[in-house]
């Protein structure tokens, strides 16, 4: 559903995302992970539009999205950080993207209606906690049951209740069949989600894999394993 | 898609505290004028030296920090199918109409309560259009620095020398080249400058340009007629599309 083919990115001197190849199919989730700067969110941010590569190609749904747009229907992206206008209410904030999505009949209210978004709908969202405002940003990610679903950090600021609730969303979307993508600092998450893990280092892939076959039966836990594997990452960066 | 978008900027935007105060503000000052001077074209001219402080400053600060602070929002829309222009264009347009619209209802109403004259008339077209300007220029200083403080300092330089240093220029070279006729030099290069060429329109529709020594009788010749009027909006104009379409072009390459 989602390959990328050589992708470079630059900031000024600074390499961000040197030649990187990844494939990514439907029905699974995979866990995005690295140390700060290691190109993450570049990444992420490439595949959704944000961020426009120097050099290098993504396909999504085998088209290349190349200066088109009209891929992002099948993307839902739930952000680590919604600081949205502080004037503008939940409901308003919904209203938006069901207008420009107006190609989408019906809407996934599942996790509006769990996280008692109902309650709340008539509040500015400069009122909401931190919270609310990413229960709302999670809501929006699957309000169009997309095919895709990219989640940066998505449960940094959930209490552990709402952070079940996400979860089970995330697992029943990969029993739909869907793609989706987890973008987190937290080994045990991606650990209890993920199939498998693309563990990106100083703008490279250290590994791209199942997590069964990194962890390869010897019983460690993943972070064990993904600290094995950063001890001896000058021989294993690919 | 643009107008959808536009809607909500616009309605999020005409609740915001700061554009009520700037509503509010325009409204006490203009009344206060009209009251004292008990004549709404004295007030127009009042108003004027004013307006042309307040609009292109607050048009510039207010504009750079609503595109910064709304970056988080512009990711929103950019991850939605929707094409870059469709949000600039939304962000632009949101912006200037409530400012415009502030201003129109705050400065514009005491004014047109006193009677609808001509130089009322000029002065809040001039005004929206001043807004549209500086809004432009707002969006370029922020499109092209990725540092907000920057963005600020940028539009802070931009209101400045369109506003005091510029003129500023001009006294120069008229104290310094006062020998030689500069009245068609200082006719062109005024004209440069929107926030000159907005008084200047204003002002010959007061009729005090004979005040103005051969220098008003020059702009009165020239901006008086058909042809003046007609250049002069393609100038403010231009001050719109020109900041406005290189803005756009850098967003539309814009790393979020």
């Amino acid at each position: 559903m989602i390959r990328t083919d050589k992708l470079y990115k630059r900031y000024g001197k600074f390499e961000v995302l040197k030649s990187i190849d990844i494939n990514l199919g439907k029905g699974q989730i995979t866990g995005l992970m690295g140390p700060n700067g290691s190109g993450k969110s570049t990444l992420l941010k490439s595949i959704l539009g944000l961020v426009i590569p120097d050099s290098g190609k993504i396909y999504v749904k085998d088209s290349d999205i190349k200066n088109k747009f009209d891929y992002r229907k099948y993307i839902g992206y739930m952000p680590q950080i919604a600081n949205y206008p502080e004037n503008l209410k939940v409901k308003e904030l919904f209203k938006i993207v069901k207008d420009i999505r107006t190609d989408v009949k019906e809407y996934d209210v599942e996790l509006f209606e769990n996280f008692k978004l109902g309650e709340i709908e008539n509040k500015n969202f400069g009122q909401l906690s931190g919270g609310y405002k990413q229960r709302v940003t999670a809501a929006i990610a699957f309000l169009f049951s997309p095919e895709i679903l990219i989640l940066d950090e998505p449960t940094s600021s959930l209490d552990p209740v709402s952070t079940e609730i996400l979860k089970d969303k995330i697992l029943k979307s990969k029993s739909l069949g869907r793609l989706v993508i987890v973008c987190s600092h937290l080994v045990p998450e991606v650990s209890e989600l993920a199939d498998r893990l693309v563990y990106l280092i100083e703008g490279k892939i250290l590994f791209n894999d199942k997590i069964s076959n990194l962890i390869n039966g010897s019983g460690e836990t993943l972070g064990k394993t993904i600290s094995r594997f950063l001890q001896n990452k000058t021989d294993k960066i690919i | 898609m643009s107008s959808k978008i536009l809607k909500y900027i616009f309605i999020e935007l005409i609740r915001n505290r700061f554009i009520i105060f700037y509503a509010i503000f325009l409204f006490v000052l203009s009344s206060a004028i009209i009251y004292i001077g008990h004549d709404s074209s004295k007030a127009v001219v009042t108003l004027l030296n004013l307006i042309l402080f307040i609009i292109p400053l607050v048009s510039l600060i207010f504009g750079t920090i609503h595109f910064y602070n709304s970056e988080e929002f512009i990711q929103l829309l950019l991850t939605q199918p929707v094409d870059r222009k469709s949000i600039f264009l939304a962000e632009y347009l949101g912006i200037a109409f409530s400012l415009s619209l502030a201003f129109i209802a705050g400065a514009g109403l005491p004014l047109i309560y006193y009677g609808i004259t001509v130089p009322v008339m000029f002065l809040l077209g001039t005004g929206v259009i001043l807004t549209f300007i500086f809004v432009s220029l707002a969006f370029f200083s922020s499109v092209i620095n990725k540092d907000k403080v920057k963005g600020i300092g940028l539009s802070v330089i931009i209101w400045l020398f369109m506003s005091v240093i510029f003129d500023g220029i001009i006294f120069v070279i008229l104290f310094a080249f006062n020998d030689y006729p500069l009245e068609k030099f200082i006719l062109i290069f005024t004209s440069l400058n929107p926030v000159d060429l907005s008084r200047i329109l204003i002002l010959l529709q007061i009729n005090i340009s004979a005040l103005m020594g051969f220098t008003g009788a020059l702009f009165r010749d020239f901006f008086g007629s058909a042809v003046g009027m007609i250049t002069a909006f393609i100038l403010l104009m231009t001050w719109i599309f020109i900041p406005g379409f290189v803005s756009m072009k850098v967003f539309n390459k814009k790393n979020f």
